[in-house]
Order: structure tokens, then C-alpha cells, then sequence
């Protein structure tokens, strides 16, 4: 299940031959903070969403070097694939709160998609239904499958079980998912259903229907 | 256009009935035991009350009320009429999708076209009719066989397959209303099911709309228009029929399952996905208010295209005179 995510951050940021030249750009940059003394820089991750073309991701990147940002890491999902067919890229950096604004701001005008600025490690939300035999199958078992899968985590569930516990009962799940991967989160989901026997109502993602 | 119009269901008679307000005539019809043709080939018909070289609509509607029957000819003999179009709305079938297959290829071997309502044909055999229409002068259309009413073939066609993504929608109505209906009053399938039956919404034997079967022949049919439409050379296509899908049903979904959605502000509907590479059938999750949570028994096609983002089209599913509509529409293209 979980092991079948597509490489851990880490890893992905080691081996993106994109991160070289970034560290380049980063070092061009003004210093964090260079004229406004009053505030203190925080780390911030910014959600990118880019066209799948070469120089796409330096041309990102710019916007937030340019305005005083102090970039710290780029998480570049290659595998993945936004519901628009694009390359979700993560980046976090350093900037005051003011800066942060200007920032994307910049992204923006650039014409840079930027999906999500904040500091969430859960980027995507997912509802879902579950029925069938759940309270026979173990619901806690069932919750805390999912929850050791590292795609997601489950935010909150509630239960229906109108006919006592012999028959068969609904749950409604919303899964917090990490950047890019409800994908990845749904197919444990549904693998962990088919085992127990259990029926999945999927949202149907990517689509504000 | 001279139809002949194989098949005096619920389809087949709207389609007599309504087809001379469309500027075309029929000139035979068959059901499973019996014939009218219209051209003197021994027909019982003979020319329209109108004086048009017709069958008379009046006359075949209620000889087929009164007596069971179109005409005294034998099926045989509308088929081998003299028509421009032969309308197939005989039941759908699976496997070998007979006697609707023959009866197209046999049009299609006298380079006559001929427009389906039977979905059978183009989501069992698409390839086997594709090779068919190759050889021939004819050329079929399908219009009906999606969405009853709801242009969605031709509007793919017009968009272009090739920038068509993904189509996706509710595609039966019947299962629409049971989902609709449970959500609605908080009864299990099996209440609403029987009012449905009551209603005439659902059949005695519900199983080809509740377990999803028609959703993704319908399905089927539009994967085999976007892989077929995307190519030049047709042996570079995938076919699709009704194993390809992936398809869940409704029937086992629980009353309890429909309130936890509405408690979110969602409701769960049988929604059918085709693309060029893949025909996906099952009960989902929609927010209660959105655009695919059509109620009743309306249906809605939803295209994604590449450049001009997504079409929603809704209306009538299903129905006599709003499948004709969609046959007659198809006969006028084929002009
Ligand atoms: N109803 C809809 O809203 C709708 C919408 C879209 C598509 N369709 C499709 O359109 C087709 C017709 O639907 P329908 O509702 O009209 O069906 P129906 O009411 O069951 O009528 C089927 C007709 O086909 C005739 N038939 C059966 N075998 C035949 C044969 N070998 N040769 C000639 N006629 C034969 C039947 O004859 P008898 O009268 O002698 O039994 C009957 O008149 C089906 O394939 C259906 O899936 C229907």
C-alpha cells in the first residue's frame, strides 16, 4: 500500500536534477529580511503547479529569489500529475510575512499557478464513504491501516450503524491527503476494502462537479 | 428519408409516429412476429392516409395496440424494403448483440445507413461494424443510444475526439431516481425500489440499470467514439465492450451510506467515465448542489475537452418520443 508511494521528499530532492541550479539562484538572492528589521522570517511552502517543459521550474523559482525569499527545498513530483495534467512542485522557503505576500504575488503575476501557500503538511482533502460489514471487520483496524499509510491520514469519520452490528453499516471518512497523492491514498483505500470485503463510495476528485 | 423501422417498442412506434413531422417517411415496420411494407412489395399498408407512399402511423399504432402486430408481412420482408434508412430498435443484447447486429450489416450490405437505438451493436461488436461500414456505401449513427435525448455523441464528434478527454455523467436514469429517492425520503433501496417498479421508473427485473450494466454499455459506447475518433488508421484503436468496464451497482448501497453524505453536504450517484483508454462505472460521491447531482430520472453528460474546458449537457434519458427525437435527428444528419 503505503510503500508504493513514489519516493519519499527526501529522496525526490536528492536525486531532481532541477535542485542544482536552484541552489545557484538562492544564492543570488538578497538576504532574508534585508530591509525590514522589524520582522523575523519563517519557513513557508508554496504548492506550485507547472507545465510539464524545460526551464519551467528555474522560471518559478525566480519570483521567490527575486523578492528576498531564502528557498530551502523543492520537492518536485515528477510522478504525479495535478487533476489539470500538471507537474506539482513543493517549495519551501524562508521570507518575512511581508515578503511572503510579495512573493506569491509575483508567482502570480509571473503566471506561475500557485494552488496553495501556507504550511500544511496535508495539502488535499478527501470524503469518502465506506459500507458494509465494518464493525465485523474490525473498523478500528480498518482506520488505523489507513492511517499507516503515508499518503494520508484520517481527519475524521463518522458511523452509521443503524441496524445494530450484524448488518451492514456506512462510515463517511475524510482523509487528509499529502500533496499530490489522494491518488495514492484512495488505492489503499481501496485495497484495504477489497480485502475486508468492504464497498467504497470515491469522491470523484479533480472534478468540482 | 424512407425508414424502416425494425423494432415497434416504446422507441420504434415514437419513431413512426413522429417521423413525418421530421420530413421523412416510413415506408416499413417490423416487431418480432410480423411486418408492414409500404411499396408494394405485398405490404398490407399501402399508401399513407395522407397519399404519401407512407405506412399509415395511425394504422400500425393501433393494429400493434389491438392485434399485438405491425402488419400481416413477415419481419424478413421490411428488412429486404425499399429504404434509405434502417432504424434498429429491437432490445439491446449482449455477446453477439443479435439479431440487432445482422440487422445493420444487412443495411449496410445494400450501402443503406442505418441509426441505432439499440446499444447492443456498438458497445459489443464496434470494431465488427466499423469493418462493415468500410465495405459499404452507409453509414451508421447512434445517437440514441447515450443519453436518450442528450446529444452526446455528436457533440463529442463535433468537438472532435481527439480533443476530447474525458466524458463522464449519469447515465440511467432509473438508478438516478432510486439514489435521488433514498436520499430524499431516508428509505432503503428495497422500498424505494418497489415504488419505482409501482412508477413504472423501473422494470420487474431492475438488474441492467441497478448493477450498472446500461450506465456502462452507454459508457462503452462513448469510449469506442473517443478511441476510434482519436485515430486515422481504426486498427490503431482500442475496441471497448462491456468486459473492459469496471462497473458497480447500486443495489447494495445502504439508506445509511446517503445520510452520512447529506450530513456533509453530498449526495452518491451512479456515475459512468469513459475515455480513450478506460470505461469506469460506480455509485460516487458529489457535492449535493453540483452540477452532477441531476435528480429524478434526468441525466447529465459532462465532457472534458482540451481547450475549451468542460461541457455539461442534461435532460431526458430516456423515453419514447425523446429517443426517437435522438434517432430522427440522426437520420436528418445522414441527409
Ligand atoms: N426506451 C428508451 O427510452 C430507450 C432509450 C435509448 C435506447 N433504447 C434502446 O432502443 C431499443 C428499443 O427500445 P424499446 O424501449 O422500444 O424496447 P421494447 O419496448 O422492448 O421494444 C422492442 C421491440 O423490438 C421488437 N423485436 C424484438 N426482436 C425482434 C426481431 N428479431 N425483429 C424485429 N423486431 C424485433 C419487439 O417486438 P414485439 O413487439 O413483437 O415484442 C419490440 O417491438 C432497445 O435496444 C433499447 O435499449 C431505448
Amino acid at each position: 500500500m503505503s510503500d508504493r508511494r513514489d519516493g519519499a521528499p527526501e529522496a525526490a530532492l536528492d536525486a531532481e536534477d532541477a535542485a542544482a541550479p536552484v541552489d545557484g539562484e538562492g544564492g543570488d538572492a538578497p538576504s532574508p529580511d534585508g530591509g525590514h528589521a522589524a520582522a523575523t522570517p519563517s519557513t513557508h511552502t508554496v504548492r506550485l503547479e507547472l507545465v510539464d517543459e524545460p526551464g519551467q521550474l528555474l522560471a518559478a523559482l525566480h519570483p521567490i529569489a527575486d523578492n528576498g525569499g531564502n528557498l530551502l527545498s523543492i520537492y518536485h513530483e515528477r510522478g504525479n500529475k495535478t487533476p489539470r495534467g500538471r507537474i506539482p512542485v513543493e517549495v519551501d522557503f524562508e521570507a518575512t510575512p511581508e515578503r511572503f505576500e510579495e512573493i506569491v504575488d509575483a508567482l502570480r503575476s509571473e503566471g506561475v499557478n500557485v494552488m496553495q501557500a501556507g504550511t500544511e503538511r496535508y495539502a488535499e482533502e478527501v470524503t469518502l464513504l465506506l459500507f458494509g460489514h465494518l464493525i465485523d471487520t474490525d473498523l478500528s483496524d480498518t482506520l488505523s491501516r489507513i492511517e499507516a499509510c503515508e499518503s494520508a491520514s484520517v481527519a475524521d469519520v463518522s458511523l452509521a450503524a443503524p441496524q445494530g452490528t450484524e448488518e451492514a453499516s456506512s462510515a463517511r471518512l475524510r482523509l487528509e491527503a499529502r500533496a499530490g497523492e489522494t491518488e495514492a491514498a484512495l488505492s489503499a483505500v481501496r485495497e484495504l476494502a477489497t480485502e475486508k470485503e468492504l464497498r467504497v463510495v470515491e469522491p470523484l476528485t479533480g472534478v468540482d462537479a | 428519408m424512407r425508414l424502416a423501422v425494425i423494432g415497434a417498442g416504446a422507441v420504434g412506434r415514437s419513431v413512426v409516429e413522429l417521423a413525418g413531422e421530421y420530413g421523412h417517411e416510413v415506408v416499413a415496420v417490423a416487431d418480432s412476429s410480423s411486418a408492414v411494407v409500404a411499396d408494394g412489395t405485398g405490404g398490407t399498408g399501402g399508401p399513407g392516409s395522407d397519399g404519401r407512399a407512407g405506412v399509415d402511423p395511425d394504422a400500425v399504432a393501433a393494429r400493434k395496440a389491438e392485434r399485438g402486430i405491425v402488419g400481416d408481412d413477415d419481419p424478413a420482408d421490411a428488412l429486404a424494403a425499399d429504404y434509405d434508412v434502417l432504424v434498429e430498435a429491437t432490445p439491446t443484447t449482449l455477446g453477439d448483440a443479435e439479431p440487432g447486429f445482422s440487422h445493420v450489416t444487412t443495411a449496410l450490405e445494400r450501402d443503406r445507413h442505418a441509426v441505432l437505438a439499440n446499444k447492443g451493436p456498438v458497445a459489443e461488436r464496434f470494431g465488427d461494424l466499423r469493418a462493415a461500414v468500410d465495405d459499404s456505401d452507409g453509414e451508421i449513427r447512434f445517437e440514441a443510444t447515450v443519453g436518450g435525448a442528450i446529444p452526446a455523441v455528436s457533440t463529442v464528434e463535433d468537438i472532435e475526439p481527439g480533443h476530447v478527454t474525458a466524458v463522464r455523467g449519469v447515465l440511467n436514469g432509473t438508478a438516478n431516481f432510486i439514489l435521488t429517492r433514498m436520499a430524499a425520503e431516508g428509505l432503503d433501496y428495497d422500498h424505494v425500489l418497489a415504488e419505482a417498479q409501482d412508477l413504472g421508473v423501473a422494470e420487474a427485473d431492475p438488474s441492467f440499470d441497478v448493477d450498472g450494466t446500461d450506465a456502462a454499455l452507454k459508457c462503452v459506447i462513448l469510449a469506442n467514439v473517443l478511441s476510434f475518433g482519436a485515430v486515422d488508421d481504426p486498427t490503431d484503436a482500442r475496441e471497448f465492450t462491456l468486459e473492459d468496464a469496471d462497473v458497480s451497482g447500486i443495489r447494495d448501497v445502504p439508506g445509511s451510506a446517503l445520510r452520512l453524505a447529506a450530513e456533509d453536504g453530498r449526495t452518491v450517484r451512479l456515475i459512468g467515465e469513459a475515455t480513450g483508454e478506460a470505461v469506469r462505472v460506480a455509485p460516487r460521491l458529489v457535492p449535493e448542489n453540483g452540477t452532477l447531482a441531476v435528480s429524478g430520472t434526468q441525466n447529465i453528460v459532462q465532457i472534458e475537452t482540451s481547450h475549451a474546458g468542460r461541457l455539461n449537457i442534461s435532460g431526458r434519458g430516456a423515453g419514447g418520443p425523446e429517443t426517437a427525437s435522438a434517432v430522427l435527428g440522426d437520420v436528418g444528419r445522414l441527409e
